[in-house]
């Protein structure tokens, strides 16, 4: 079954069309990412998922409950953490989680223990009577984390999660998000962190303008987009870069104290290399070819390069 | 619609409300110090009988109080970044609207008993309808804290604008509704006005219940703030879905 099944999404604001007709699912269990540059419809995909607008037209269901026409029901299978989710700081982290639990209808007993449970995971047992306007940045967005999870929900919706925070925060709530997914929680990870979605994700659904550019498995992706390959070279002084540009390098960029040439025929691209190498009397340090990350294939999708 | 998880929505939503909103100041100078200096700067000096304008300042009292509550939720909300997470809880935006609004009420209802027992023990007032009383207190408790709900629903983000907003609203409300001037006193335009604010059935009823003059009937003072209640909630739907996004 599927957890999640958009279907045609579209939502406008005023005269601007945020999300035109998007549509996608995604399986029970599966750690779903959406990537997509500033503007591209993200948050308004996520808010019609999770109930908080109505999509102007389209269908969302989830876990086969219609969010539009049984929204309390569909939001109850969800944990959520929204992109301005921040948690109460005049309440301290257990009286918080204590809070969202009651929305949830979770008896005391199962409040009391499942808070207990999450603020140890993450770190924050200690603290947890301690009011909320006290805390770090990194510590109240673990308590947004816990919130969102108190209720072992089916799926969990996150928005930019870890944005902002510090390696240690960022390490302990995606540790506790991978474990959430492997015991059987649906994930929709929105993030800018291409690394972070490229670690995490099964697949990725790349949002531009506010259409899918591409769903795919980050290595899918990268595949499709291995017609265009780089070849990085060091040499051992500094050579003229129109001498490194030829028939099958269409770019060469400094990289540091490398040069990175874009290629469709690395075979081509490095005999050429070796030839200006010869010519100029240059001693290659290093040469090696790269194919394309999953940044590289989000710059082609979403600046109309590919 | 299910009823059972509507209605834990109402209730969590007015539980966090009263968890958090009641502590908080402007709750407590619009809504009790307000009230307190408007009696004062009326009564002192001036040799005016008590038992006849106590209806008046226990109908303001009970009108402060209980929409003092309602105007700083939302925009507090949008301003501390925790609305957005309210809206994907198992709630509707009428449930938020409802839990609010018990908060605020239970608010007015709490202060205004108080006042209105010591009041009536202070004065010597004997109340000869206790029932009219308890109901016009849990009818105008109820239709304010909407009215309340109603000037948070506007879209703003910043509580002290909105709080100036309630102002603007509900100061020239009690000069036209027998607070001050006993509506019986009241003559022309005055009166024409005064059937428009909920204010004065409230005045009225209050007056009905010590058997002072009134001017309407109980039960039209009854029914009108019940209109006036459903009015106030169904405009507060309306204007919260139009400005959910405003200010997130």
């Amino acid at each position: 079954m599927d957890a999640i099944k958009a279907d045609g999404l579209t939502k406008k604001y005023g005269g601007i069309l945020a999300v035109d007709d998007v549509s996608f699912d995604v399986p029970e269990g599966e750690f779903f990412g959406l990537l997509g540059p500033n503007g591209a419809g993200k948050t308004t995909t996520v808010r019609m998922l999770n109930g908080i607008v109505d999509p102007d037209a389209g269908s969302i269901s989830i876990m086969g409950i219609d969010m539009v026409k049984r929204p309390l029901q569909a939001k109850s299978k969800i944990g959520c953490i929204p992109e301005t989710g921040n948690v109460y700081q005049d309440l301290s982290a257990r009286e918080n989680l204590d809070l969202v639990g009651r929305f949830h209808g979770l008896a005391r007993i199962d409040r009391e223990s499942r808070s207990e449970e999450l603020l140890t995971s993450l770190g924050l047992a200690d603290r947890g009577d301690d009011y909320v306007r006290t805390y770090s940045k990194g510590m109240r967005q673990r308590v947004s984390v816990a919130c969102a999870m108190i209720h072992r929900p089916s799926i969990l919706l996150l928005d930019e999660p870890t944005e902002g925070l510090d390696v240690h925060s960022r390490r302990v709530i995606t540790d506790l998000v991978k474990k959430t997914n492997a015991e059987g929680s649906t994930i929709v990870l929105t993030t800018h962190n291409i690394e972070e979605a490229n670690k995490l994700c099964q697949r990725v659904c790349i949002i531009n303008k506010g259409r899918i550019a591409a769903i795919e498995a980050p290595e899918n992706l990268r595949r499709a987009f291995e017609r265009v390959q780089t070849v990085e070279v060091a040499f051992d002084r500094k050579v003229d870069i129109a001498s490194l540009v030829t028939g099958h390098v269409s770019k060469a960029e400094a990289a540091g104290d490398k040069w990175r040439l874009s290629t469709d025929d690395p075979d081509e691209a490095i005999k050429h290399i070796t030839r200006v190498a010869e010519r100029e009397r240059l001693k290659i340090i290093s040469l090696s070819t790269v194919g394309p990350s999953l940044e590289d294939v989000f710059v082609m999708l979403t600046e109309g390069h590919a | 619609m299910n009823y059972s998880l509507f209605l834990r929505g109402v209730l969590t939503v007015a539980r966090k409300d009263m968890r958090i909103y009641y502590r908080k100041a402007p709750v407590y100078i619009f809504g009790l110090l307000m009230p307190t200096f408007l009696f004062f700067a009326f009564f002192i000096g001036r040799d005016l009988d008590p038992a006849k304008y106590f209806p008046g300042f226990l109908a303001m009292t009970l009108f402060f109080t209980s929409s003092s509550v309602g105007p700083i939720i939302v925009p507090w909300e949008k301003q501390a970044g925790t609305f957005e997470r309210l809206l994907s809880m198992p709630v509707t935006v009428t449930s938020i609207i409802l839990g609010d609004m018990l908060a605020g009420a239970i608010f007015g209802l709490l202060i205004s008993v108080i006042v209105g027992v010591v009041g009536i023990v202070l004065l010597g007032l004997s109340v000869t309808n206790v029932v009219l009383l308890a109901v016009l207190f849990v009818l105008g408790n109820a239709c304010f804290a909407a009215m309340g709900e109603l000037l948070s629903s506007t879209g703003g983000r910043v509580p002290s604008n909105v709080m100036m907003l309630s102002s603007l609203v509900r100061f020239p409300l009690i000069f036209i509704s027998g607070v001050f001037i006993s509506l019986s006193d009241m003559t022309g335009l005055g009166l024409v006005a005064a059937h428009f604010s909920p204010l004065s059935y409230l005045v009225d009823g209050i007056g009905a219940s010590m058997d002072q003059n009134t001017v309407f009937n109980w039960g039209v003072d009854i029914l009108s703030l019940l209109v006036f209640t459903v009015l106030f909630v169904f405009a507060s739907g309306r204007v919260l879905r139009r400005s959910l996004m405003k200010g997130l």
